[in-house]
Formats: structure tokens, sequence, C-alpha cells
């Protein structure tokens, strides 16, 4: 059942994805709202199938590698759908939907593993915890995308070379209102994310920090983006600083999220998560 | 056979010097109009006319005289000798009529590709035309495709995307960089043509209120007054650089008057909201460093031209687009056409249809006194049921026919099967 729901949500989103770039191409607006129709009748598809997994699990699905993947697609997704009926960029599509696309492949690619749910992971801090998180990571894509399009539209009309992105992006002043809103509401979740993951950590070893290398990089993704709102803010900052940083923030988030959880050893990688003892 | 057919000159074929001569003002088309309608053998038409182009679009069964009568007719509107006035026109038929004025709507047949006004014009040919009532069936349908192809190519293809003046150019940057102008100040320095066309742009755009300023603060009040907007002093220029959003600046001054320094300056006391310098002045007003500072645009004379021709090449590219839209208008509308011309035969097929099991019904009915009014209508109904469906099949082979070139042998054909000349000529004493 729940490999139904996966693959209906990846095939759905795969022809979402098709015809998001087929509107950037083309610039057929119908294709553009008919993609969009397709990637959220996906989104309720993702939704069910995360909510099944948690029904089955008793604990939020995203305690493996592959089951956090398909999570943070479906935060992408999230933080895309919101953004889209605030700004209504629909090229956001364009630029979004396609690396959500690649994380739930790589999510399917990864053969699963049992799961043993420690009685730590049940409860309400856990799943508040993932989704505060990675709803936040999802908004900080789409700032960082912003970001990218607001670099490669700058460049345009700054080196006055109009080239094909300039008619189909949207204008400066969108795209750094969207790195803003995205700044502001993703530093907020994750914010509440990392109160909510101290909770758990004292639920599940009675202390609330421990410096492993997981919340050590996510307090420095935390630092990061809290420069950056505080430039914003405080010191007028905007266009292309905030741009270049929303990226570089980004770079360090995703090391946080992939790079820790890979490449080093505690107690938040997922081996010990998955509930088999460190080495 | 009707033929349509449209005889005019545009920009290519003859100088403005011929072409004034028979641009017509408003009244003037209005007669005009009426004049053609008058001519014999004109069975519709219509008159466009615009600076660069004068077309007379009409339909007629004697395709020569037609056309001979309106040469005369320009002719005499013109002054000039019909045989001096032939070299300028072009006169084109059937399809290449149909061709032409599709291609006249779609804007690809003017000066400038893609200029949206030469639609509005037609169309208000076409009114003047509904009013004298001029127009009908053909042309009627043959308007109405050309403004709904008008719209697709519009939409479909590049052909009208991009702004192809200075002044276009330069308020589509400022949506760019702004988004909505809604409520963006702009500071005008110096006055000239393009920089006040361009100040017009944004206002119709919504930019919330125009500064004027010049070394003469009198010629400041002067155009201040003429854009509702407010005139300041030439040396309060950097104050009012805190405030604005976009800055027109087309001044004579050999220096310039706007420095590097100088808006770095202002950039903090902005917080670093964008300012956008469209400098059209030669020598330019505006350092060209300036550029470089982050959230300032800089666009001179020379960068506004550059992408106004980057902007005409890309409408001709998609022009080739918009030729293959129309390639494929004109068959479906020839095709409309033909069926046109089986339509007469057609009826004149049902109307005999009818008059024969009307008067077989008649003569049955008046020997058959005892039926019931009931049953009277079964032989009424039975009657016409079988004229009707003996005539299915000839109707739609017809039909079917019309689009194609063998569609006049098949006419005659049916029309001999069916005796319906003779019948006509008949029926006529």
């Amino acid at each position: 059942m729940d490999i139904v729901f996966f693959r209906l949500t990846l095939s759905l989103y795969f022809v979402a994805t098709a015809g998001f770039l087929y509107f950037i191409i083309r610039r057929r607006k119908k294709v553009g709202l008919w993609s969009h129709r397709i990637l959220l009748l996906g989104f309720a598809l993702h939704t069910m199938f995360l909510l099944l997994g948690y029904y089955r699990l008793g604990a939020v699905p995203a305690l493996s590698f592959k089951s956090s993947l398909a999570f943070f697609s479906w935060a992408i997704v999230a933080a895309y759908i919101i953004f889209q009926a605030k700004f209504r960029i629909m090229v956001l599509g364009s630029f979004v939907i396609p690396l959500s696309v690649v994380l739930m492949i790589l999510s399917s690619t990864i053969p699963i593993t049992p799961v043993t749910v420690r009685p730590a992971f049940k409860g309400i801090w856990l799943p508040l915890h993932a989704t505060t998180s990675l709803l936040g990571d999802g908004i900080f894509v789409i700032a960082c995308i912003a970001g990218i399009m607001y670099l490669i539209q700058e460049r345009q009309i700054k080196t006055k070379r109009l080239g094909a992105f300039y008619s189909r992006l949207p204008s400066l002043n969108i795209l750094d209102s969207i790195n803003y809103h995205a700044i502001s509401y993703g530093f907020l979740l994750l914010t509440i994310g990392m109160i909510t993951g101290s909770i758990v950590a004292q639920g599940a070893h009675g202390t609330y920090w421990r410096w492993d290398p997981k919340e050590v990089w996510s307090l420095l993704t935390w630092l990061c983006y809290a420069v950056l709102l505080h430039q914003r803010v405080a010191i007028g900052w905007r266009g292309r600083r905030s741009a270049l940083m929303a990226i570089g923030c980004f770079f360090i988030l995703i090391f946080t999220f992939l790079g820790v959880n890979l490449l080093m050893e505690g107690y938040h990688s997922f081996e010990s998560l998955e509930g088999n003892p460190l080495p | 056979m009707i033929r349509i057919v449209d005889i005019g000159m545009n920009h290519e074929t003859a100088p403005v010097q011929v072409r004034e001569l028979l641009s017509f003002g408003k009244e003037e088309l209005d007669k005009a109009a009426r004049d053609i309608q008058a001519i014999k053998n004109i069975r519709e038409s219509i008159v466009l006319s615009t600076c660069n182009r004068v077309e007379i679009l009409f339909t007629t069964e004697r395709e020569k005289e037609a056309k001979q009568s309106i040469i005369t007719f320009l002719s005499r509107v013109s002054g000039i000798a019909p045989d001096d006035l032939k070299p300028f026109l072009y006169i084109y038929d059937d399809q290449e009529a149909i061709r032409h004025l599709f291609r006249v709507g779609a804007s690809l047949d003017s000066m400038i590709l893609g200029e949206p006004q030469i639609l509005g014009q037609v169309k208000d040919a076409y009114r003047i035309a509904v009013d004298n009532k001029s127009s009908s069936v053909i042309l009627n349908r043959l308007m109405h495709r050309t403004f709904s192809l008008a719209k697709r190519i519009r939409t479909e293809t590049g052909i009208a995307g991009s702004a192809v003046s200075i002044s276009f150019a330069a308020v589509e940057l400022a949506k760019k960089i702004f988004g909505e102008l809604t409520g963006k100040g702009v500071l005008l320095i110096g006055a000239g043509e393009m920089a006040e066309l361009a100040a017009t742009y944004l206002l119709n755009n919504k930019a919330a209120r125009i500064l004027v300023t010049n070394r003469t603060f009198a010629r400041a009040v002067d155009l201040a007054e003429q854009f509702q907007g407010r005139a300041v002093r030439f040396d309060e220029i950097e104050s009012q650089l805190l405030k604005v959003d976009i800055v027109i600046s087309s001044t004579a001054s050999p220096e310039p008057i706007i420095s590097f320094d100088q808006v770095r300056r202002i950039m903090k006391g902005r917080r670093n909201r964008p300012l956008f310098f469209i400098d059209i002045a030669v020598p330019r007003n505006v350092e060209s460093r300036v550029n470089e500072i982050g959230n300032v645009f800089v666009y001179d004379i020379d960068d506004l031209k550059g992408i106004i021709d980057d902007n005409l090449s890309k409408r001709q590219a998609e022009a080739v687009k918009a030729e293959r839209i129309v390639d494929e208008e004109v068959i479906k509308f020839s095709e409309w056409l033909g069926t046109l011309e089986v339509v007469p035969t057609i009826q004149e097929l049902q109307e005999k249809c009818e008059r024969i099991y009307q008067g077989e019904v008649r003569k049955t009915l008046s020997s058959l006194k005892d039926l019931t009014p009931y049953e009277r209508k079964g032989v009424e109904t039975m009657a016409k049921s079988i004229a009707k469906k003996l005539l299915n099949d000839p109707i739609l082979f017809l039909k079917r026919k019309s689009a194609r070139d063998s569609r006049d042998l098949y006419l005659d054909i049916a029309r001999q099967l069916f005796n319906l000349d003779d019948e006509k000529k008949k029926r006529r004493k």
C-alpha cells in the first residue's frame, strides 16, 4: 500500500516536472497551471504516504535516510506550494520541483532497512521536531533558489545582455521579497525545530545538548541564517548580497542534513536512529 | 463565382508623398467607404487607411470591372492618373487577399514588426463597414478570423514580445527591477522628447509621482505642471535621490551630474532600496561606474538602443512562426469559402425536394378522403422522410467535395442530375 502511494506520488511529480520545464521553455501558461494542479494531487498523495508511514511505524517516518529524503522532498513541495500561493510565481516550480523529484528518486534507490522504534521516539516531540526542521529546510530551499534566480536576473540587467531568462524570471523586487520571507519563516521553523529537538534529546539521552556533530552543525546553520536575517533587518542588506548569503547558508544546511548523517558518527546518524548500536 | 480582392499600397510600395494623398481622416474615411460600396459590381467592401497603408478589400462577381472601378476611384481621390498610380499599388486575389489581410492584422506587414496599433485600426475599419452595412457574410467572417488570428499570434509567438522603442524598453526594465511601479517616484532631470515620453509611460504604468528639475527653474515648473508633478531645484538633486526610485536624465551638461561617490553615499541612506537611472543624455549625465554599485542600475542611450536592436531581431525570428500560423488559417478560410459555393445548390435541392413531396402529399390526400387526422399526419411524415433521406447522401457528397478543386465539376453534375438550372429559369418566367 505504502509503495503504491509512493510510486503514484513520484509519477505525478515527474509529470509535473516535465510540465514545469515545458512551461519555462515554451511559456505556455496553461501547461504551468496544469503542472501545478498535478503537483497538488501528487502532494496530497505524498501526505497520505507519510501519514500511513506514521501510522505503521508509530513514529515519524524520518528515522532512516531513505524515509527522511522522502520527507524532505515533501517539505520542499509544501514550501513551494505556500510561496506560490503568496507570490504567484509559477517559474519557481520549474526550479524547485525537479529538485524534489531527484530526492524522491534517491529515496527510492535506497533499500528498505528494518527500523526499531525506541520508546523515546514515540509521542509528540519527535514529529514536531522532524516536521518543523524539515519544513524549515524546505523553505530555505526556496530562499536559495530565489537567490539563484535573483543572481541570474540581476546579472542580465547589470551586464545589459537580456537573454532568455530576462522575460521568464520575475522582477528583482519579487525575488528579493521571496528571499526575505523565506529566510524569516525558515529561521522561525529552524529555531522551533532545534528547541523541540533538544526536548527529544532530553527524553532519549537525559540531556538537552551533547555537542554531537549534528547539533554543532545545526547550530552553525542557525547562526548563518541569524546573521543573514540580522543584516537584512538591521543593516538593510538586500538584493545580491542577501541572495549570495542565502545560497551560502544553504550549503551549510545541506552539509548538516546529508554530510553529518552520512560521514560523521553521532547519535543523530541514521545508523543509531535506526536502532543499531554505534560501532 | 465570388472573388475576394484586395487593392492597396503600403510603406514598401509607395512613398509617403503618395500615401498621404490617399490617407483618409475619420470623416473622409466614412465617406470613402460609402462611395466604394456604391460602386457597381462591389458586393461587400472594407476600407482601411492608416499613415502607412491604404487597403480596399472587397468581394465581387465581376472581378475585372470591379478592380478597374476601384483604381479609377483611387486615381480620382489622389489626383494621380491611373497609369501613374498603378506601380504603387498591389492587387491580391482570393487566397492571396486573405493572406494579406491576415498578415496586416497580425502586424506581420507593419513597418515595425509586431506593433500593436494596426489591429485597432483594422477593427475601426471594420466598424465603419458594419455601420454602413457594406460587410456581409464573407467579409464578416474574414474579419473575425483576422481578429482571432492576430490574438493567437500575439499569444503564441513572441512577435510583440519585447519593447522596440527606447521609452518602452526603459519601462520594461523598470518593471523587471521594481515589479509593480505603483507608488514609485520618478525624477526627471532636464527635458527632451524622449525623456518626457519615458516619463509619460512610467506615469501610465502607475508610477506615483514625478519630480522635475532643470538648470532653469522656470522651465522645471512648466514641465512639472505638464506631468502634474512637482518642480525641485537643481541643487536639491542629491537629497531627492533619497526619495525617488527612477531617474531619467537628459541635460546638455558636458560633465556628468551624478557621480559614483554620490550614489554610493545615497544608497546607504536608501538602505539599499534599488535605484534605476535612465540616462538619455549625450554625453552621459551619470558616471558609468555607478552601475557597479549594488542595487543600482544605469542604462544609457546606447544600452537601450542595443536592447531594442536585439528585440527587433527576436521579433523577426518569431515572425517565421507567425507566418506558419497564417498559412494554416488561410487554408481553413479557403475551405470555408468553398463550402459557401455549394450552399446555393444544396438549398435549391432542398427546395425542390420540398416542392415535390408537398405536391404529392396534396394529390394523395385529396383522393383518400376517409382518413383520420392522425392517419393524414402519418402519410405526410412518410412522404417527407422518404424525400429527405433520398437527398441525404447527395448533400453530404457535395459538402465533402466543397474543399476540392473538383468541386465545380460535381456541382455541375448535381445541378444537371436534379435538373436545377432549367427549373430555376422556368420559375423565373
